[in-house]
């Protein structure tokens, strides 16, 4: 038991020495032992990795909406971290909603975990609310656009990692 | 003048479009499907929203995705173009009722000539000859054989609500008329929705003559001559020409007098396309009103030198015309060949595919409008049309001599296109004379 407690703080120290060292994979041998740790990417400089069609969607934004946006997206993953993760994409033209109402909280949050019948959010089109359901399991790991943003069909709203 | 509108359609007039608005000072908002996601005329447009998959009934023809695209981009109105919503009646109704200007007839006008049976008894009233036929529709194949007897066989059964050929049987002795008024019943059930069909009496070897028109809310009203667009296959045009080879000066003023008495009579706005059919005798009857811009109004613009789509956009912002009949002047002989990537070899079977190779032609004279270019991948999702090229020279033999050229130069490759049945068409001894009808196509080739 403390040989195993021992070992879990040797590990804590050793991701905590990754990290700071920026650093994707260490082994260590001991003799017979071995420990390999792989930390998934390192986060690139934030290139939206958006299609040249969206700039003229967020145009129409206003500018405070355009500038969240473009935050949200640089803060999201880059390429490497999306190739297991889930999107959500908007089935329709409207205007994103996060929260059912003005001052309610937002249908989901980073981190919230979501079954297919989850409602994550609602897209106005024409004056008509419409929720839009996950359609898939896991949990919430980026959130793409903004409270009153303009979305097109297709548009990547939420990434989310399956269990 | 509108600050911004919207583009409810694709491909080359969607670009057509967006030109005319850059030249007004004009933002215009493309929409487009998942399939044209790569057009580089969405680069040129000032927004592009995705509406849909590919399938036109979940984007080009989605209303509520169009109206929504519209009201997101907060545009003032929105033009139809030609093809998909451009004479849907509902889909007008609706912008109206959402507040957005449809750059188009209003829907009164647009509905009463959309019914190919009040139209023609507006021409009635209108002092204009219409093709002698039923007064309204026909129920029973017994009581349209009766009608078809007094009329004189030749005849045709056309779909009260139909466009494009679909619905139509010409029908030559009463042996074959019932099939046939049944065939046409659920084709124009099949394709519009509405099998209600009519009878005319069947002009033999007609030319199709079609009078382009403007008219504005204040009731004043221009046309713009007249186009020839009797090189047909299957009721799709292949080839157009103004001025009409073979009008001369008075039946020429008579017809497009008789296109701006209809319009006035049926109280229409923006732009239009009033057509007739021309027999042997130069004697006119009135068929039907294109309540749109039409694919070949590039001859049209070239012939006069008017920018036909910056009317629309004048007119439909509320501009009166200041501009006098007289004003309007035709100069030289203009011809468009459509360019269809469809393989004349192979009874215009069409040929979709990747274009490789894109080299389009050039030189005193020539036009092409086109969304195409190296790399684009012709879909079967939507219309064949390539690109169109129009010609536009002092007289008719130099603008054949001027097209021909421009096509034995235009390079697509390697789908297969109409442009070796164009050149034959071109070459013909009957076109070079003068001597077609719109049957003159599926005749001879």
């Amino acid at each position: 038991m403390a040989q195993e407690n021992a070992d879990l703080l040797k590990i804590k120290e050793l991701i905590e020495m990754m990290k700071e060292n920026d650093l994707a994979e260490v082994e260590i041998k001991h003799g017979d032992d071995k420990i390999f740790l792989k930390r998934s990417q390192p986060q690139p400089p934030a290139i939206t990795a958006v299609p040249v069609i969206a700039p003229h969607v967020s145009s129409a934004l206003s500018g405070a909406n355009a500038a969240q946006a473009s935050v949200t997206e640089a803060a999201s993953s880059g390429p490497q971290q999306k190739t297991n993760l889930v999107e959500i994409k908007s089935p329709l033209v409207g205007t994103f909603y996060a929260t059912p109402s003005p001052d309610s909280e937002p249908y989901v949050e980073l981190g919230s975990p979501v079954t297919s019948q989850t409602v994550v959010c609602v897209i106005e089109a024409m004056k008509v609310m419409n929720e839009i359901k996950a359609e898939t399991t896991g949990t919430i790991a980026e959130i793409l656009v903004t409270n009153g943003q303009a979305v097109e069909f297709g548009q990547v709203l939420f990434r989310v990692k399956p269990d | 003048m509108f600050s911004k509108i919207l583009i409810a359609n694709r491909g080359e007039i969607a670009l057509r479009i967006i030109r005319a608005c850059h030249e007004l000072g004009v933002q215009a908002v493309a929409v487009y499907s998942q399939a044209d996601k790569d057009a580089p005329y969405l680069q040129l447009a000032d927004e592009a929203i995705c509406i849909g998959p590919p399938d036109p009934a979940e984007s080009y023809l989605n209303i509520p995705r169009i109206i929504s695209a519209a009201e997101i981009a907060d545009v003032e109105a929105i033009h139809p173009g030609y093809g998909f919503l451009a004479e849907n009646v509902n889909f007008a109704r609706i912008c109206r009722d959402c507040g957005i200007t449809f750059i188009g007839p209003p829907v009164e006008a647009m509905q009463l000539l959309g019914d190919k049976i009040q139209a023609r008894k507006l021409a009635q009233k209108a002092d204009v000859p219409i093709v002698p036929g039923s007064e309204g529709t026909i129920e029973k194949d017994t009581e349209a054989l009766k009608l078809a007897d007094k009329i004189g066989f030749p005849v045709v059964i056309k779909a009260v609500a139909g466009g494009g050929g679909r619905g139509m049987r010409v029908v030559h002795n009463d042996v074959s008329f019932r099939s046939a008024f049944y065939a046409a019943r659920a084709e124009a059930e099949a394709a519009f929705g509405n099998g209600s069909v009519y009878l005319e009496k069947f002009i033999i070897e007609p030319r199709h003559v079609e009078v382009q028109v403007i008219a504005d809310n204040d009731g004043n009203a221009l046309h713009f001559y007249e186009r020839d667009c009797s090189i047909q296959r299957r009721y799709q045009k292949m080839i157009e020409e103004s001025p009409c080879p073979v009008l001369d000066e008075r039946t020429r003023e008579k017809i497009c007098e008789a296109a701006l008495r209809i319009i006035k009579k049926a109280n229409y706005v923006n732009a239009g396309t009033v057509e007739f059919l021309l027999d042997k005798d130069k004697k006119f009857y009135f068929i039907e009103v294109n309540t749109r811009i039409q694919v070949e109004h590039p001859v049209t613009e070239m012939v006069t030198d008017h920018d036909l789509v910056e009317w629309q956009l004048r007119i439909a912002s509320g501009e009166p015309i200041e501009l006098s009949q007289r004003h309007i002047k035709h100069t030289g002989v203009a011809i468009e060949c459509r360019i269809n990537a469809e393989d004349p070899a192979n009874n215009f079977s069409s040929c979709p595919g990747t274009i490789t190779r894109y080299i389009p032609p050039g030189g005193l004279g020539v036009r092409v409008d086109t969304h195409v270019y190296q790399g684009w991948t012709v879909s079967t999702n939507y219309d064949s049309l390539i690109a169109k090229v129009i010609v536009h020279r002092q007289d008719r033999a130099g603008a054949i001599a001027t097209m021909k050229r421009a096509l034995r130069e235009f390079v697509i490759e390697p789908v297969k296109t109409t442009i070796p049945a164009c050149l034959e068409i071109l070459s013909h001894n009957l076109f070079v004379k003068n001597k077609i009808d719109t049957g003159f196509v599926e005749r001879n080739f």
